[in-house]
């Protein structure tokens, strides 16, 4: 860290809904892993989230990955952590904080998968519905 | 919410206008930048795309890329409005949010 | 209106650097206060104070820097981001300091509008 100083935003009570947008496939990026890390943060800050997986993305919530022979890190586990934060904050009633992990069924079905596919446990919305769930998000960030 | 789209790639290079034109919800804006300002261009295999969705989108297109391409010259989309980096800031303040596709 | 960017990519190799930093000023100079400028994920390359572009070009590096400095805008770098790339406080340009990634979420939280620059 720098000596540069910390410049600090008063953001006491702020609840606002981020989406985190998965649109590339595992690995032949590191756009995946990233986000990832980006989502996980998010969750000490208790903000309501739509982690969603579009277009490629898809790929990346696929079981199976089997990374040995390419020498990379297999990040994949790392999605049962986000599904664990968001049924901790299901269960719990003392955190606001709604977290929902959604996968385009069009981009799904393009690519010869289904749920059974899946690593975690999604929520699979068609296009239209997803463009609804998509214009209520505040903070939209992807990579 | 009324939201702005932004979108950088070219339709002839990436998936990112489709998938955008797909989850853009009526009464929203999109905005070409960088690549992206191919597909504001009349007459090319892709025009299609936002010609298809003049009706319910308001589409805008950075004029600093557009020059930047050589494109200035070339009859664009009916209907795509060129705007300045001051422009964009006025876009981006004017809609609720913004989502960048990449 | 209180404005951040997130910038993903390194200078040079792809225009997000210049776009972001073109709407940056353009903001600032329409009175806007743009919070934080948080670089991640190849964004922490543009806080290279080694990089060294023709003489004929822009130095992106340098612009960054002169911003931060003229106008007060927070440049932050993602450490974990920057550690990969082995982006470090020693070859740190001027006008940035890194942290984590938490600083973006913050910026998510506390600005008006969040605006991202990628591939």
């Amino acid at each position: 860290m720098t000596d540069q100083a910390a410049v600090e935003f008063d953001t006491a009570g702020v609840k606002k809904k981020f989406m985190f947008v998965n649109s590339k496939a595992p690995y032949g990026t590191i756009y995946a892993l990233e986000v990832l890390e980006m989502i996980l943060i998010s969750a000490a800050f208790e903000q309501h989230a739509v982690i969603a997986f579009v277009d490629d993305g898809v790929y990346q919530i696929k079981k199976g990955h089997n990374t040995k022979a390419t020498g990379m890190k297999n990040f994949s586990p790392t999605y049962g952590v986000v599904e664990m934060e968001k049924e901790d904050a299901d269960e719990d009633e003392d955190i606001d904080m709604v977290w929902r992990i959604v996968v385009e069924k069009e981009s799904m079905e393009a690519r010869g998968l289904t749920e059974d596919d899946f690593g975690v446990e999604v929520e699979v919305l068609d296009s239209a519905e997803l463009a609804e769930l998509m214009a209520e998000q505040e903070v939209v960030l992807a990579g | 919410m009324n939201k702005l789209h932004t979108v950088n790639k070219s339709p002839f290079d990436r998936s990112a206008l489709e998938t955008c034109l797909r989850l853009a919800k009526s009464g929203s804006s999109v905005l070409l930048i960088e690549d992206g300002v191919y597909a504001a261009l009349a007459g090319t295999a892709k025009s299609g795309m936002i010609e298809g969705r003049k009706g319910d989108l308001k589409f805008y297109v950075l004029g600093a890329d557009l020059d930047a391409r050589g494109l200035s010259e070339k009859p664009m989309i009916d209907g795509v409005e060129t705007v300045d980096y001051g422009g964009f800031v006025d876009l981006v303040c004017e809609h609720d949010s913004v989502h960048s596709w990449l | 209106m209180k404005i951040g960017v997130l910038v993903n990519e390194g200078p040079f190799t792809h225009q997000a650097s210049d776009s972001a930093y073109h709407f940056t000023k353009a903001a600032i100079e329409k009175g806007h206060d743009v919070m934080r400028v948080f670089f991640y994920y190849d964004g922490v390359n543009n806080a290279n104070k080694l990089s060294e572009p023709q003489s004929d070009d822009r130095n992106l590096v340098k612009m960054w820097g002169e911003l931060a400095n003229e106008h007060n805008v927070d440049l932050v770098v993602c450490v974990a981001a920057a550690l990969r790339r082995g982006i470090k406080d020693e070859i740190l340009a001027d006008g940035f300091r890194i942290s984590g990634l938490g600083q973006l979420i913050e910026l998510g939280m506390a600005a008006d509008r969040m605006v991202v620059f990628g591939d």
